[in-house]
C-alpha cells in the first residue's frame, strides 16, 4: 500500500454503511475481510444518571443480569451457545448509558445478535441467579475498597463533581447493592430499555447490507411504548479553593494519588486543544512532562500520568500518580507545580508540532482491529462528528495553535482550585 | 495480497523472520532477546527487567529524551516486556517510518548508556513499580508460591526481582547483564506488515550485521527436582476477600502434552487465550465455573497455562464465595479434577475446545501488532512452526491422550495450594 491510500485506509463516508431502521436503531457497519471475525458492540440510553441514590448500582446490576436468563434461554444455555463457538458478549453501564460488546467467527454473526437481542429485549432475571450475581457485585465492592487506584478515582470524583450525579460510582456501594430487588430490576429494564437511542456498530468479515439485514432481523422488531426520557443534568458547581482528602486504606505499600479539574464536553470547541494540551502534560513519549518530573527526573512513581474524559456532560482533568506513601506529599507539590507551569507559559512550538504528529501519525494503529474501528464509529454517532471526521482528522488536529492551548488550558485549570485525592496508608 | 513468511539468519546469528502483510500501512518490529528472571543468580535478581528499563534510558546516538520522543513523534507505538524467559521490545509504526525502529533497536542492542544517574533515577522507579504489585493480594500470594514450587530452578523469583536486590544492584552488574546477553546470536527480529521483504532484509543486514556475534552466554541449568508431596502455604494481608491458587506443574510448550492439556484447560476453566493484543472469551460453561461459582463456592474461578522453556505452573485462581471456607471450594475443585481422571471427556468437548481456539486465533489476526508478537514469540520455546500448527496439532487430541495427561500432570503430589487469607486487624 503505497502513501496515497494512506487516507483512504480510514472510514469514512465512502465505507461506512449507515442505517437508521423504522424502529429508531442506528446501525453502523464497515467491512474488513482481512480475518475472519466480526465485532458487534453499541450503546444504548439507560446509565446509572438513572439510579435512586438509595439504589446505587441499579444500572449496573441490570447490564450485569441481562444475560442470567431470557424467556428463550436459560444462563447456562445462553453462555453454552456462546462460548461454544469461541464468541464473547458482556454488557455495561456507563453514567448516560450503557453499552455491550461482542465478537465471534463471521459464520456464527446470526447467533451472535440473537443472544444480544434476546439479552437486551426479554431478559427474565431469575432470582437465583440474581443472589448469585449479589454475592459477586458485593465481593468486587470489597475488592475495590482495597484498590488503591479505584479509591482514589471515587474520592477525586466525590470531591470535584460534589452535588452532581458525576460524584456517584456507578457499580454503588454495598448498602445500595443490598437495597435492590428483582422487581428494581425488571423495572428498570421496563422504563429505560428499547430502541430508541440504540446504536449498535458491526465490523468485520461481513458486508455491510448483510450486516444491516441481520440486525434488521434480530432487533428491527422490538418496539416499546414510554421510554423514560434521561434526565436534565443540574449544573456543575466549580471548586472554589483546592480541596485536599485522603482515604486510609492500611497495610498497603503504595499510594494513588489523583489531582485534578474539570474538563471540556467532548462536543465543545476547546476539545480539540485540550486533548493535544493534555498529551504534551502527561502522555507524549514517557508520560509527557508529568513523567519526566515525577518518574524520570525524580525516581518516585512507576506510573504518572494525565487524562482527560470528556464524554456528553463536563469530564475531568486530571492527573494519576501511584507512589510511596512517604513521598505522596513530594509527588503532589511537583504535579501542582507542572500545571501552574501548564496554565502560566503554554506549550512550546516543538511540543505541539511533535503532539501533533503524534496524534496524525498513530490514528491508523487505533483502527487497526475490527473492535478499533467499531468504537470509532460509535463515537462518531454518539458526538455527531460526521461519518468523514476520521477523514478530517489530520486538519483539525493541525488548526490547533498554541494560543489555542494556552487559552484552554486557562479556561479549565486553575492551579489554585483542585481536587486532591489520595487512597493508601 | 497474498502473506508471505521469510526466515534467515544473519551472519552474526541474528535470527530474522519477515512477514508480509499489506492490509493496512502498518509495520510491527520486534526484537526478542533469550534473557529473562530464568537468568538471574540470588543477589541479581530483577536485573533482567531493569536492564529493560535501561533500555529506554538511551544511546550516544539516541540520548534518553530524543529517544522517549522519537517514536511518539512518528505517531508509533512501542513498549518492551520481560517475561521468565524472554525481553522483548516493539515498534509499531505508520509503514513509511519504520527505519527508525531499525536504527534505535541496532543502536541499543550494543550501544546503551547505563548512566549512573539514570540507574539512580530508574531503581526508585522500579522499586515503586515492585510496591504497587505489593498491593495486590495475588502478587503476594503468587510470589510466596512461586518460591516454593521453584526451590532450585531460577523460576524461583518474580520477574520484578526481590526488593533487597533492587536496593543493591549496582550499575556494573546491570552493565554486565546487557553485554552478556543483548547479542545479536541471543536474539530474534520478527517484523510483520506492510513493506517488500528483500528490500527490508537488506535494510536488517545493513544495520545489524556489523553488530559483533559475541560469545555465547552462560546459562543456569538448575533442573527442579520432582515434588513428593502436597504443599500447602498461606500468606494473610488486608481485605476481606479470600483467594486460594491450586498449581499443578506442567511441560514445556514444545513438549507434546501440552496440546492435550491445553484442551483440558479450555474444559476445565475456558480456553487461555495467549494473544498478547487481544482479549479472551468468558468461562461460564467450563467444568469448574459449573462447579465452583454456579454452585455459590467462589465467586470467580480461572485457570490459565503458559507457554515457557522449562516445565512451569498450572494455575487456578479461585476468589472464595464470602459465605463460603476455602476447603469447600477445594473439595469441589478436586471432585472436577477426578472426574478427568476417571471418565473420558466427549469427543464433542474436544470439538468445541478447537473451536474456541480457532476463534481466538482469528481474533489475534486482526491486528499487525499480535501477528508480530507471534513471530518471536513462539521462537523463544519452539518455533514459529509451533505457532502454524497449533490448532492441526489440538485437532489431533484425543480423549484418550486427555485422559492419561490429566492422571500425570494433575497430581495432588506435585501441586501447591496457596491461600490468601483477611489478616482481620492483625498486627
Amino acid at each position: 500500500m503505497n502513501m496515497a491510500g494512506y487516507n483512504l485506509a480510514l472510514p469514512g463516508p465512502g465505507d461506512i454503511y449507515r442505517e437508521v431502521l423504522s424502529n429508531g436503531i442506528i446501525v453502523l457497519a464497515r467491512s474488513n475481510f482481512n480475518s475472519p471475525s466480526v465485532v458487534v458492540s453499541g450503546y444504548f440510553d439507560a446509565g446509572a444518571l438513572f439510579d435512586p441514590d438509595e439504589k446505587l448500582g441499579l444500572s449496573d446490576f441490570v447490564t450485569s443480569a441481562l444475560m442470567r436468563g431470557t424467556k428463550k434461554r436459560s444462563f447456562d444455555k445462553i453462555y453454552n451457545e456462546l462460548e461454544s463457538v469461541g464468541a464473547s458478549l458482556g454488557f455495561s453501564s456507563g453514567v448516560h448509558k450503557s453499552g455491550f460488546s461482542g465478537r465471534s467467527l463471521a459464520e456464527d454473526l446470526p447467533l451472535l445478535l440473537n443472544l444480544l437481542s434476546e439479552a437486551l429485549t426479554m431478559p427474565v432475571f431469575p432470582k437465583v441467579e440474581m443472589e448469585k450475581l449479589r454475592a459477586q457485585l458485593l465481593t468486587g465492592l470489597a475488592i475495590r475498597a482495597q484498590d488503591t487506584s479505584d479509591m482514589a478515582s471515587m474520592v477525586f470524583d466525590e470531591i470535584l463533581f460534589k452535588g452532581h450525579p458525576y460524584s456517584r460510582p456507578e457499580d454503588g456501594h454495598p448498602e445500595t447493592i443490598q437495597n435492590i430487588t428483582r422487581w428494581d430490576l425488571v423495572k428498570f429494564h421496563r422504563e429505560h430499555y428499547g430502541p430508541r437511542g440504540l446504536v449498535i456498530a458491526l465490523v468485520g468479515a461481513v458486508k455491510p447490507e448483510e450486516a444491516v439485514r441481520q440486525v434488521k432481523r434480530a432487533l428491527g422488531g422490538w418496539q416499546v411504548k414510554g421510554q423514560k426520557e434521561a434526565p436534565e443534568l443540574p449544573a456543575l458547581k466549580s471548586l472554589k479553593k483546592t480541596v485536599s482528602k485522603h482515604h486510609r486504606i492500611t497495610g498497603k505499600s503504595q499510594s494513588d494519588l489523583v489531582v485534578g479539574t474539570n474538563g471540556p464536553m467532548r462536543r465543545d470547541p476547546e476539545f480539540m486543544s485540550a486533548s493535544i494540551g493534555n498529551n504534551i502534560l502527561g502522555q507524549f513519549g514517557m508520560m509527557g512532562r508529568i513523567g519526566d518530573v515525577v518518574r524520570e527526573k525524580s525516581g518516585l512513581a512507576y506510573y504518572a500520568y494525565s487524562s482527560l474524559s470528556a464524554g456528553i456532560g463536563p469530564g475531568s482533568w486530571e492527573v494519576n500518580a501511584g507512589v510511596n506513601p512517604q513521598n505522596v506529599k513530594k509527588a503532589s507539590d511537583l504535579i501542582v507545580d507542572e500545571l501552574k507551569r501548564f496554565v502560566q507559559e503554554g506549550v512550546t512550538a516543538d511540543e505541539l508540532a511533535d503532539t501533533k504528529a503524534n496524534f496524525i501519525g498513530r490514528l491508523p494503529l487505533s483502527l487497526e482491529s475490527n473492535g478499533g474501528v467499531a468504537n470509532a464509529l460509535l463515537n462518531i454517532e454518539r458526538h455527531n462528528l460526521g461519518l468523514d471526521y476520521y477523514r478530517r482528522y489530520e486538519g483539525l488536529v493541525n488548526e490547533v495553535r498554541q494560543e489555542d492551548v494556552l487559552n484552554t488550558a486557562r479556561k479549565f485549570i486553575d492551579p489554585d482550585r483542585l481536587a486532591i485525592a489520595v487512597a493508601g496508608p | 495480497m497474498s502473506d508471505t513468511l521469510t526466515q534467515t539468519t544473519l551472519s552474526n546469528g541474528l535470527k530474522v523472520l519477515l512477514k508480509e502483510i499489506h492490509t493496512a500501512p502498518i509495520i510491527s518490529s520486534w526484537v526478542w532477546y533469550r534473557v529473562g528472571s530464568r537468568d538471574e543468580v540470588q543477589g541479581r535478581t530483577g536485573i533482567s527487567h531493569w536492564v529493560e528499563h535501561m533500555q529506554f534510558k538511551g544511546t550516544d546516538h539516541f540520548p534518553a529524551n530524543v529517544l522517549d520522543k522519537s517514536i511518539s513523534r512518528e505517531g508509533g507505538s512501542w513498549n518492551a516486556f520481560t517475561y521468565i524467559d524472554w525481553t522483548a521490545y516493539f515498534e509499531t509504526m505508520p509503514a513509511d517510518k519504520i527505519d527508525l525502529a531499525l536504527r534505535l533497536e541496532s543502536d541499543r542492542m550494543m550501544n546503551s548508556r547505563f548512566d549512573l544517574n539514570e540507574v539512580a533515577s530508574e531503581r526508585t522507579v522500579i522499586i515503586s513499580e515492585r510496591e504497587g504489585s505489593e498491593n495486590e493480594p495475588l502478587f503476594r500470594l503468587g510470589e510466596v508460591i512461586q518460591q516454593t514450587a521453584f526451590r532450585i530452578h531460577p523460576y524461583h523469583h518474580e520477574v520484578i526481582g526481590d526488593m533487597a536486590d533492587l536496593h543493591t544492584i549496582t550499575r556494573a552488574d546491570l552493565y554486565d547483564h546487557y553485554r552478556a546477553f543483548y547479542l545479536p546470536g541471543n536474539a530474534v527480529m520478527a517484523m510483520a506488515g506492510d513493506f517488500d521483504t528483500k528490500r527490508m532484509l537488506a535494510r536488517i543486514k545493513e544495520l545489524f550485521e556489523p553488530i559483533p556475534a559475541g560469545s555465547e552466554p552462560a546459562r543456569l541449568a538448575r533442573e527442579e527436582p520432582p515434588q513428593n508431596g502436597e504443599i500447602r502455604l498461606s500468606v494473610e494481608g488486608p481485605g476481606e476477600t479470600t483467594y486460594v491458587q491450586v498449581c499443578y506443574r506442567f511441560p514445556n510448550a514444545a513438549h507434546p502434552d501440552f496440546f492435550p492439556l491445553s484442551v483440558l484447560d479450555s474444559l476445565l476453566a475456558g480456553p487461555s487465550n495467549l494473544n498478547m493484543f487481544s482479549g479472551g472469551i468468558s468461562n461460564k460453561t467450563s467444568r469448574l465455573y459449573r462447579a465452583l461459582v454456579d454452585k455459590e463456592l467462589a465467586v470467580s474461578v480461572h485457570g490459565g497455562a503458559q507457554a515457557t522453556i522449562d516445565p512451569f505452573l498450572y494455575t487456578i485462581t479461585m476468589t472464595i464465595h464470602p459465605r463460603r471456607k476455602p476447603e469447600q471450594a477445594l473439595a469441589a475443585l478436586d471432585r472436577e479434577i477426578k472426574r478427568v481422571k476417571d471418565e473420558k471427556v466427549l469427543k464433542e468437548e474436544i470439538k468445541r475446545a478447537i473451536k474456541q481456539a480457532r476463534a481466538l486465533f482469528a481474533y489475534g489476526s486482526e491486528n499487525i501488532t499480535n501477528q508480530g508478537f507471534w513471530m518471536g514469540y513462539a521462537e523463544m520455546f519452539a518455533n514459529y512452526n509451533w505457532f502454524q500448527t497449533y490448532l492441526d496439532k489440538l485437532s489431533a487430541v484425543t480423549a484418550k491422550d486427555i485422559q492419561r495427561v490429566a492422571n500425570e500432570y494433575f497430581r495432588p503430589q506435585s501441586r501447591v495450594v496457596g491461600t490468601y487469607a483477611p489478616a482481620n486487624g492483625r498486627p
